[in-house]
């Protein structure tokens, strides 16, 4: 992937026209040029992005002059308050819908949750977006329109909401399928003739074993919002690693592009990997040697 | 459920491809929300087609008088129809724009998703028909690319490349092909040990006839629904690529692209940016519903709630 993106990077254009101006002399572009190090042979380029990449050092950036990652970290708390507001939202409510459907299959209600988490999945985030700001923040004065400001509820509950309705469809669908197929299982008629209450049979015997697909959803959702944050947050100038990624891949600063492709694939692995260790705890069966 | 047992009626007994269109049909009048999808679909596509009768004015027609009106402002030019939904900055006729957009929405929706799927299902067919080497492989690389954020990676390429209309299919297409990969490689494993792929490989027929002839029609129809709903996924994401400045004019700008250039008069002139926007949830929603709809109809589980008394 980082490589992907050094390639890409170098073929993005000229850095130093945007820094010093298109008026600047040609000498005085040669000179930045060495001091970033792009006059360099290709291979040489590589060689150390590579070797930086792996200590953690993805050089200065070009137009601030300070080491690139810690500013990438800068952003990491914006991004993880979002991101948790949106999927602590999502995921209880999702599995809940999903499972409430599940149980009533082609009733009403099992109809309305459907589209409801259909509308989800369809949704253009966006869009929502710019029309929850027209209502809420506009019209009604309820909200902010963005910005982070003191990161309160005036600040928060639009971005929430809109990053969290996409999952939320997505992890009911999902929950709701599991749960059909685990509730035709002939263990739960045994549990049935042992004459156990229909909500035991529901949250500890059917949800427990229809937990893995949910799980796994779950954490591509949580990936996904990860890096998939870069629209909401530009929508609402929510200053997170997205909104970052897209203003300095439009100003070219490559280093700091770098470092937060770095810092996004290094969280999505890190949720992977408690999703597979997850599996373990659900099915027993499953052991990783 | 537990157990799916096959058995095959005798010819005559069997549903022919008529009946079965009936069935379908019938199942669809019965439903009252699919069949609304499926008349949304058929009309915007109508529209996408046939953009050029259909539009009540010249979607590139600017008329600086007209500057952001309100929808249903009578027209000022000796054409009589008013600007139903309004206009836009420069005093263009939204609904016709909308019209037009369609068709380079749906263009590059269907498109990218006919590569992806063409690649990816070939991909995944072959990982599962061979295994060994090939399999681990191709199996590789779908993780490889699953690890990696999906709109950043495309962002990138774009940035690179240029947003043009190769480019943006062929990034999509390379964003999301291993969804189809996995699916062919799974449906391909389970017919692989099947007695009649085994009678084919023992009246010597060739590999490339034992996919085309046998796996492929049977693997198809799953893939066939996941396509439908990728299609969606990529009108939701061109949208998206749109909005953030990598989208295309083929002349005519797609949706994603006039919600952006609403988005700054989003406070004095809301439906620039309201009706497109509308209309790619529409046509998402419509496509992911038909594809409830036919998975119902392919999956005996969920069929018994949908094709009764057939």
């Amino acid at each position: 992937m980082l490589s992907i993106v050094f390639v890409t990077g170098r073929i993005l254009g000229d850095p130093v026209r945007i820094m010093v101006g298109v008026e600047a002399s040609e000498e005085r572009v040669q000179r930045v040029r060495d001091q970033l190090g792009l006059n360099d042979p290709l291979p040489t380029q590589y060689r150390r992005f590579a070797m930086g990449a792996v200590r953690l050092d993805f050089g200065d950036s070009f137009l601030q002059n300070t080491a690139a990652l810690p500013l990438v970290l800068k952003r990491l708390p914006a991004t993880f308050r979002l991101t948790a507001a949106a999927f602590l939202l999502a995921a209880p409510l999702g599995i809940i819908l999903g499972a409430a459907a599940a149980l009533k299959p082609h009733t009403p209600l099992d109809r309305v949750i459907n589209v409801l988490s259909l509308g989800g999945v369809s949704m253009v985030d966006f869009w929502l977006a710019l029309m929850l700001i027209l209502i809420f923040a506009v019209q009604l004065g309820w909200f902010r329109t963005s910005g982070y400001g003191d990161g309160g509820w005036a600040f928060m509950t639009l971005p929430t909401l809109v990053l969290a309705y996409a999952p939320l469809g997505r992890i009911a669908q999902i929950t709701r399928s599991a749960m059909l197929d685990e509730m035709s299982q002939p263990y739960i008629h045994v549990a049935r003739a042992k004459g156990l209450s229909e909500r035991r049979i529901v949250f500890v015997h059917a949800l427990k074993n229809a937990a893995i697909p949910v799980v796994t959803i779950s954490g591509d959702m949580l990936s996904s919002m990860l890096n998939g944050a870069i629209l909401i947050e530009t929508v609402f100038a929510w200053p997170g690693i997205g909104l970052l990624t897209y203003q300095e891949l439009q100003r070219r600063d490559l280093p700091i592009v770098e470092a937060a492709v770095f810092v996004v694939a290094f969280m999505v692995i890190v949720v992977n990997l408690l999703v597979d260790l997850s599996y373990t705890y659900l099915n027993p069966k499953i052991r990783f040697q | 459920m537990t157990q799916h047992t096959t058995t095959l009626l005798p010819k005559e007994e069997r549903p022919s491809k008529a009946a079965l269109g009936w069935i379908m049909a019938r199942s669809l009048l019965r439903d009252p929300v699919t069949f609304g999808a499926a008349m949304i679909f058929s009309l915007i596509l109508f529209a996408a087609v046939g953009a050029d009768i259909i539009a009540p004015h010249d979607p590139l027609e600017q008329n600086l008088r007209l500057r952001n009106m309100p929808p249903l402002t009578p027209s000022v030019t000796e054409n009589p129809f008013p600007h139903i939904l309004g206009t836009d900055p420069l005093g263009r006729d939204l609904l016709s724009r909308i019209i037009f957009g369609a068709r380079v929405s749906l263009t590059v929706g269907l498109s990218s998703a006919i590569v992806s799927g063409l690649v990816g299902s070939l991909l995944g067919i072959i990982a599962g028909y061979y295994g060994g080497f090939m399999d681990d492989l191709i199996m590789r690389l779908v993780d490889v690319q699953m690890s990696i954020p999906v709109f950043l990676l495309a962002l990138f390429v774009l940035f690179a490349l240029g947003p043009s209309f190769l480019n943006i299919v062929l990034v999509l297409a390379l964003v999301r092909w291993m969804a189809y990969a996995r699916l062919a490689r799974g449906q391909t494993l389970t017919y692989r040990q099947a007695p009649f792929i085994e009678s084919a490989i023992a009246i010597g027929s060739s590999n490339a006839r034992i996919i085309g002839r046998h796996i492929v029609p049977n693997v198809a129809s799953p893939l066939l629904i996941l396509g439908t709903l990728e299609a969606a996924t990529m009108i939701l994401s061109e949208a998206g690529l749109s909005f953030l400045g990598f989208g295309i004019q083929l002349p005519h700008p797609s949706w994603g692209l006039m919600i952006a250039s609403g988005r700054q008069y989003i406070a004095s002139a809301w439906w620039i940016s309201t009706f497109p926007g509308l209309m790619i949830f529409l046509t998402t929603l419509s496509l992911n519903l038909l594809a409830a709809f036919f998975r119902s109809l392919s999956d005996p589980v969920q069929r018994s709630g949908t094709l009764r008394a057939t």
